[in-house]
């Protein structure tokens, strides 16, 4: 049981970092502000919600584990709301001054 | 198990590191916010893989207050690109 818990974790963990790594080269490699916004935001909410499913059977208790999924809920929520708003700048092309 | 999370949250630090490329590169300043954004959700990352390799379930707090400076910083930048400080700090006789 333990082992098959283990091997669940190295792949959810595993299967994040690539999508981290997938957010990181499209920060790089896209043409454009609203593509880069595109690849960062969804692929790095993505590696995060597969790091922290990889994570839940490692938590002890079930107190532990509902608050790593309210840790992904918060940032799915705040990188929803903030990729809008950066979008509305990126797309105005203004920058603070 | 805890050395494959710590080499994981390695990983993803060198990851967070590349994106970082792009606060110097720009060209807008949304871009540079874009980077600062890859900063904390790759933060949070880091933060709870390294709470379940050393079992430090404090870890998950410091990973919340992040995720919540990180949505803070990005709001604060986009208030100060659509409202520009100068223009409310201006002297009223418009000197």
């Amino acid at each position: 049981m333990s082992f098959f818990l283990d091997s669940f974790t190295v792949a959810a963990v595993s299967a994040g970092a690539f999508f981290f790594l997938a957010g990181s080269v499209g920060l790089l490699r896209f043409p454009d502000a609203l593509s880069r916004l595109h690849a960062l935001t969804k692929a790095d909410n993505l590696g995060l919600g597969l790091v922290m499913l990889g994570l839940l059977p490692r938590a002890d208790g079930l107190l532990a584990a509902l608050k790593l999924v309210f840790v992904w809920l918060l940032v799915l929520l705040a990188s929803a709301m903030v990729s809008q708003m950066v979008a509305r700048v990126a797309r105005r092309g203004g920058s603070p001054s | 198990m805890g050395y494959f999370l710590l080499a994981a949250a390695g990983f993803l630090l060198v990851m967070m590191a590349l994106g970082m490329v792009r606060i110097v590169r720009g060209p807008e300043d949304a871009d540079r916010m874009m980077s600062a954004q890859l900063l904390g959700t790759g933060g949070v990352a880091v933060l709870l893989l390294i709470g379940a390799a050393e079992v430090v379930p404090a870890a998950v707090d410091v990973a919340l207050t992040l995720a919540l400076l990180a949505a803070f910083a990005s709001v604060a930048f986009v208030k100060s690109a659509t409202h520009p400080l100068s223009d409310s700090d201006k002297e009223p006789d418009g000197a």
